[in-house]
């Protein structure tokens, strides 16, 4: 454990969610408030959460191995509804927001539309969660140790980047497939959104398979990508035209 | 507490913000057009955020009728835009807060994780007497009590002191008390701290080396404070006195107190400002009512100008302006300010005459800022700092505590500009960074571990 493994695990987690930062959110006052008022809100949940498998743990038997793993199942899955839950009110809380920020703007108009809203809040739910996840281990890291010397996995720092960085990406779509949902009324999004993150929680009882675990929430992030950006206005075409402009040398112009 | 600031124009011409020298006191704002003041001062500001309104709102609260005299409205060309610069501005405002704080957390959170002097416990202040190493936890609860009751009613003692002080016009005492609490942060704070750094990371550094860097840093961080500087050296100066006087906090006062004496501040700030016998805020209204500015040297304001146009004001209508600034500033000690502790009063206008009609053509485009107390920063880095200091949980903790003082922050700015008037900082950020490091250490601690045990995520 080095400072390389410090440093690449600390970009390979949060270089991506960091490029974003800089590129689409720093520049802009009201967006970076949007993306911490995102992170204060996982933060709640994840404390309720924890407070319900605080209780029921200090309220069992701590010897039973069983019970404990399936408090563990409960708690987790308990933690990804209320996760969802509290993504909701945080789109109640925007809506409103959007209102007040249209009613005190001159021309109707709020500086920020619903759709970039949803995408910060998915980055600052995605940066906390990943932070909480990934902090601890990397200031470990940076210590003395040997990884898996007790028999365990010598890939443990670099899947848990790994899934950190997907996380943090499936965070972002989920934002966005979560609060089109809610715009448009159309439940079976919010209801795939509720699915995935279960699916890719649960999958992460495969560990230390990483096969299990990794592979399907990469997939899972490629079809959530595609399909938030296929909802933000993204086609085919678009990309297309985008790639060839690239190619082209000159600027593509794309839409927010 | 937290105040809007109308501007800060530099007494002598205005200069490009990163040019021009800004002056710690809050300079007078040229009243731009009496008339254009008085039509706007019958309008209802209530869901509207006008920036007129907003700048005019610290003079409103506290004296009715003032209002028009001295706020400055800038162009009316500029009004229709206003309304849509208010909320970009207020988001902005809250971004001009968010960055100090956090670098002044950041370095407070970097020390205390490398320099190992920071976590020693070498001892007591005076103020906090009594010892917490009993063995039962029923007595170590009181003697925390006990000291945060001596350490608060230091600080009440001080605050009326100081309140007596400036209603009595004993500036030149004042002045003296703040110069010689900055020359004990900027030189003593600073070497003792410059060394326990050198000792952690093993530099060797010779005596005359050490008298240069100290001399020179607390020299120019002393004119930059309390006489004219960039606004950004001035504004790195107060982050890092700011940080020291964290850093002394964290190291010398006990556990249970700190966190005891933390809620007990935030509760002593709520009162000291709302309520009408609050020393702050008698502090407040007495400065309004002299039309004098508030603390420059224990304030951190982030106020920006720009200008277009290089007309120049007529300085001369502004001279007799300032004499009045220099003496009102108020002193606190630093190690005993809290937030409400006079830094933060609503900026007063000054009713300075009316610019000749000329400088109508002048396009001065000035930002807005927000002042935020000295002592908010302390209290905030005390908090974070004590969480990286003494959690378990150690990283997420502190991520907690940050997050939860940054909403905190966003909240107050929120209700600042909703009731425009000067409200104290710490209650809020206080209140839930306390809940979240009692909350994040005891219930996600264990939680997050055993996750991270079997590598699985939520």
């Amino acid at each position: 454990m080095t400072l390389a493994v410090f440093f690449g695990c600390t970009f390979i987690a949060f270089g991506p969610a960091f490029g974003l930062f800089l590129f689409t959110i720093a520049h802009d006052p009201l967006r970076i408030i949007i993306l911490i008022a995102g992170a204060f809100f996982w933060l709640v949940s994840l404390l309720l959460s924890s407070l319900i498998w605080f209780i029921a743990v200090k309220a069992s038997d701590p010897r039973d191995e069983l019970l404990q793993k399936g408090l563990l199942i409960f708690g987790v899955m308990f933690s990804v509804l209320l996760q969802e839950a509290f993504r909701f009110l945080y789109y109640k809380l925007l809506r409103k927001a959007i209102e007040g920020l249209m009613a005190l703007s001159e021309d109707g108009c709020s500086p920020i539309s619903i759709q970039q809203m949803a995408y910060v809040a998915g980055v600052g739910f995605g940066l906390m969660s990943g932070a909480f996840s990934m902090i601890n281990l990397l200031a470990d890291a940076l210590g003395p140790g040997t990884v898996g010397i007790h028999g365990d996995s010598q890939l443990y720092f670099l899947t848990s980047a790994f899934m950190t960085m997907v996380l943090i990406f499936l965070h972002t779509f989920w934002g966005i497939l979560f609060f089109h949902g809610c715009e448009h009324q159309r439940w079976w999004e919010i209801t795939a959104v509720i699915a995935m993150h279960l699916a890719v929680s649960g999958s992460t009882f495969c560990n230390p398979l990483y096969v299990g675990s990794l592979v399907p929430s990469y997939l899972l992030m490629a079809t959530a990508a595609a399909w938030a950006y296929l909802l933000s206005g993204g086609s085919a075409q678009n990309l297309q035209r985008f790639l060839l402009c690239l190619q082209s040398g000159a600027s593509p112009q794309l839409g927010s | 507490m937290i105040t809007f600031m109308n501007n800060s124009d530099s007494e002598e011409e205005p200069c490009n913000e990163r040019t021009s020298l800004m002056s710690a006191e809050s300079p007078p704002v040229p009243s731009y057009q009496d008339g254009l003041h008085a039509s706007e001062a019958g309008e209802v500001q209530a869901h509207r955020k006008r920036r007129t309104g907003s700048s005019r709102s610290p003079n409103d609260t506290a004296d009715g009728e003032m209002s028009d005299s001295g706020v400055p409205v800038r162009e009316s060309t500029l009004e229709n835009e206003e309304e849509e610069l208010t909320l970009k501005y207020g988001a902005k405002h809250v971004i001009m807060l968010f960055v100090p704080v956090t670098l002044c957390m950041i370095v407070v959170v970097a020390t205390i994780k490398s320099v190992r002097f920071y976590t020693e416990k070498n001892g007591q202040l005076i103020y906090t007497p009594f010892s917490e190493d009993t063995p039962s936890v029923g007595q170590r609860l009181l003697n925390s009590v006990l000291n945060t009751i001596i350490m608060i009613s230091v600080i009440v003692v001080m605050t009326v002191f100081l309140v007596l002080l400036y209603k009595y016009r004993c500036y030149k005492f004042i002045h003296g008390w703040l110069i010689l609490s900055s020359l004990m942060l900027l030189f003593l704070f600073t070497y003792i701290y410059l060394g326990e750094v050198l000792k952690t990371y093993n530099v060797a550094m010779d005596y005359p080396t050490l008298f240069l860097i100290i001399w020179n840093f607390g020299a120019v961080g002393m004119i930059c404070i309390h006489w004219k500087g960039p606004l950004q050296l001035q504004q790195a100066y107060l982050i890092m006195i700011s940080a020291l006087m964290a850093l002394v906090f964290i190291k010398y006062l006990p556990e249970w107190s700190a966190w005891v004496i933390l809620g007990a501040i935030s509760i002593y700030d709520l009162m000291a400002v709302l309520c009408p016998k609050g020393p702050l805020r008698m502090l407040v209204e007495t400065a309004q009512e002299r039309n004098e500015p508030i603390f420059p040297a224990l304030i951190y304001s982030s106020a920006m100008i720009w200008t277009v146009g290089m007309a120049k004001p007529d300085t001369a209508a502004r001279g007799p302006i300032q004499q009045t600034w220099d003496a009102a500033e108020d002193g606190r000690e630093n190690h005993r300010s809290p937030s409400h502790a006079g830094s933060q009063m609503p900026e007063t206008r000054s009713p300075v005459p009316t610019r000749p009609t000329t400088s109508l053509e002048e396009l001065e485009e000035e930002e807005r800022g927000v002042k935020l107390g000295l002592g908010d920063f302390i209290f905030y880095s005390v908090l974070v700092g004590k969480a990286a200091a003494t959690a378990s949980g150690d990283w997420n903790t502190t991520l907690a505590c940050f997050v939860a003082i940054l909403i905190g922050l966003c909240l107050t700015l929120l209700l600042l500009a909703v009731f425009k008037k000067a409200l104290p900082a710490l209650p809020i950020s206080i209140t839930f960074g306390l809940v979240f490091y009692f909350s994040t250490d005891n219930l996600v601690r264990p939680f997050m571990d055993t996750l991270a045990f079997h590598q699985l995520y939520i």
